[in-house]
């Protein structure tokens, strides 16, 4: 196995991210480094995911790497019923390191025990995306200018919401607040309260999104996905509650930012697209600096 | 008087006793018996004054490693293992679960890599303030102890 995989936020200690964010911030500042000249990078995506899979790869590229791999495992050789621990062996006879998506949570891990290359998770099922939490790290250091000390509210689906709970570990390294707004039927489960609880990390639960988020640094909206619910009428009632508005951020403090990692449906109003504070779209181009700075540490740092 | 001569009556070997009685065959199973080739006595709905309905084995001729017998902790945690030498019970044996479990339990998720493809399942045994979970080393899911499913 290679050590040097990302498999889990989990795996990082708080000074492994806070380097990430700082690599992250220098390629920012120059994305053509050519720190991978020479080297292959594997995208084996199992699962389709356009956006995910563009930003890897376009760090890769212009970081000076070439890519080899597939988008859609309809076209991998896992379709002929190769287990994923010949697909992983055979890939790293070429690839420097393996960038994956796939549809079975554990996936991830399980590929990093048996690949000799460095393997990054990104996404494994609704278990981890580490790359999506380092983003929204950096997105948030980057416009509140520190990590530590922050307000922040979780709005939608906090049940099944990876990126959420992942966020809550991450942070739980700087003295966060959390508000967890979400409906009844996603809640965020017990063991994320516990976790918060062990960390002396205080958080709040309400069920309703009006203006509780008005003392917020950061307001993390998350998709409401109508498949999560079992009675679709609540579904109905919900949906629109957690709607965020333009009219709503009309009290809210000057340095909010909103952040959301995409795809939105119903739950941002368009019309907050052009208010100062919606930076998810920014947002989603820090990834691709964040995804720089960990090909490049988990292919360079051998 | 009667529950002694169970045990005496055994040469050289392993007893384990206070198993209770739903949980007889699953301790047959994690301990892979059904494949051995020692002489083995089952017993079952036994009365017990502890648990009221109790199971017991004894296998011949056959000593176990610890990591072994740690296993039946998982499902059986009041168990008892007696080693058995000479008519005698030379060692009494505490269970404690091990840290880590590997390969007897079925992870809960059915999206789990490890319910998909050949790989052998590691769980990390967690103690939530006297709330023994299983996290399955894969996919991170949190099972307890009383929800765990034996292969």
């Amino acid at each position: 196995m290679s050590n040097n995989s990302l498999v889990s936020i989990a795996d990082y200690s708080k000074e492994e991210i806070l380097a990430i964010l700082d690599s992250a911030a220098g390629f920012e500042a120059n994305p053509n480094q050519k720190t991978l000249e020479g080297k292959v990078i594997a995208t084996l995506f199992f699962e389709p995911s356009t956006r995910t899979r563009l930003s890897f790869e376009t760090a890769v590229i212009r970081l000076g790497g070439k890519i080899i791999g597939f988008s859609d495992a309809a076209t991998s050789s896992s379709s002929k019923g190769e287990t994923l621990n010949d697909t992983i062996h055979m890939v790293s006879c070429y690839a420097d390191a393996i960038v994956m998506r796939h549809p079975l949570e554990g996936a991830a891990r399980y590929a990093a025990e048996v690949s000799p290359v460095p393997i990054v998770n990104a996404g494994d099922g609704a278990n981890q995306h580490p790359s999506q939490t380092l983003l929204d790290l950096y997105s948030i250091l980057k416009t509140q200018g520190t990590l530590e000390n922050m307000n922040i509210c979780v709005v939608g689906d906090l049940k099944y919401g990876r990126t959420v709970h992942s966020l809550i570990m991450a942070m739980s390294h700087f003295h966060p607040t959390f508000k967890f707004i979400a409906p009844n039927e996603l809640r965020i489960p017990d063991e994320y309260k516990v976790f918060c609880n062990r960390n002396n990390i205080p958080f709040t639960e309400v069920s309703e999104l009006n203006d509780n988020f008005n003392d917020a640094d950061i307001l993390y909206m998350t998709r409401v996905q109508k498949e999560r619910f079992q009675d679709l009428m609540e579904y109905e009632q919900v949906k629109n509650v957690y709607t965020l508005k333009n009219a709503m951020l009309e009290n809210t403090k000057p340095n909010l930012r909103i952040l959301h990692p995409l795809p939105r449906v119903n739950e941002i109003d368009p019309d907050v697209d052009d208010n100062e504070k919606a930076y998810y779209f920014r947002q989603a181009q820090n990834g691709l600096y964040v995804r720089q700075a960990i090909v490049s540490k988990v292919v360079n740092q051998k | 008087m009667e529950k002694k001569l169970k045990v005496a009556a055994l040469c050289n070997g392993t007893v384990i006793d206070h198993i209770p009685s739903d949980k007889l065959f699953k301790v047959v199973s994690i301990l892979h018996l059904e494949s051995s080739l020692n002489q083995i006595t089952l017993a079952n709905n036994l009365e017990s004054a502890k648990i009221g309905s109790k199971g017991l084995i004894k296998i011949s001729d056959r000593a176990f490693a610890e990591d072994e017998t740690n296993k039946i902790a998982l499902i059986a945690p009041n168990a008892k293992i007696n080693i058995i030498r000479d008519y005698l019970v030379v060692e009494k044996r505490p269970l404690s679960l091990p840290a880590e479990i590997r390969e007897i339990v079925q992870c809960a998720n059915p999206n789990c890599i490890t319910n998909h493809q050949p790989v052998t399942t590691r769980f990390h045994v967690l103690n939530n303030d006297g709330d023994i979970m299983l996290k399955c080393h894969y996919c991170e899911r949190e099972v307890k102890r009383d929800d765990v499913k034996i292969k």
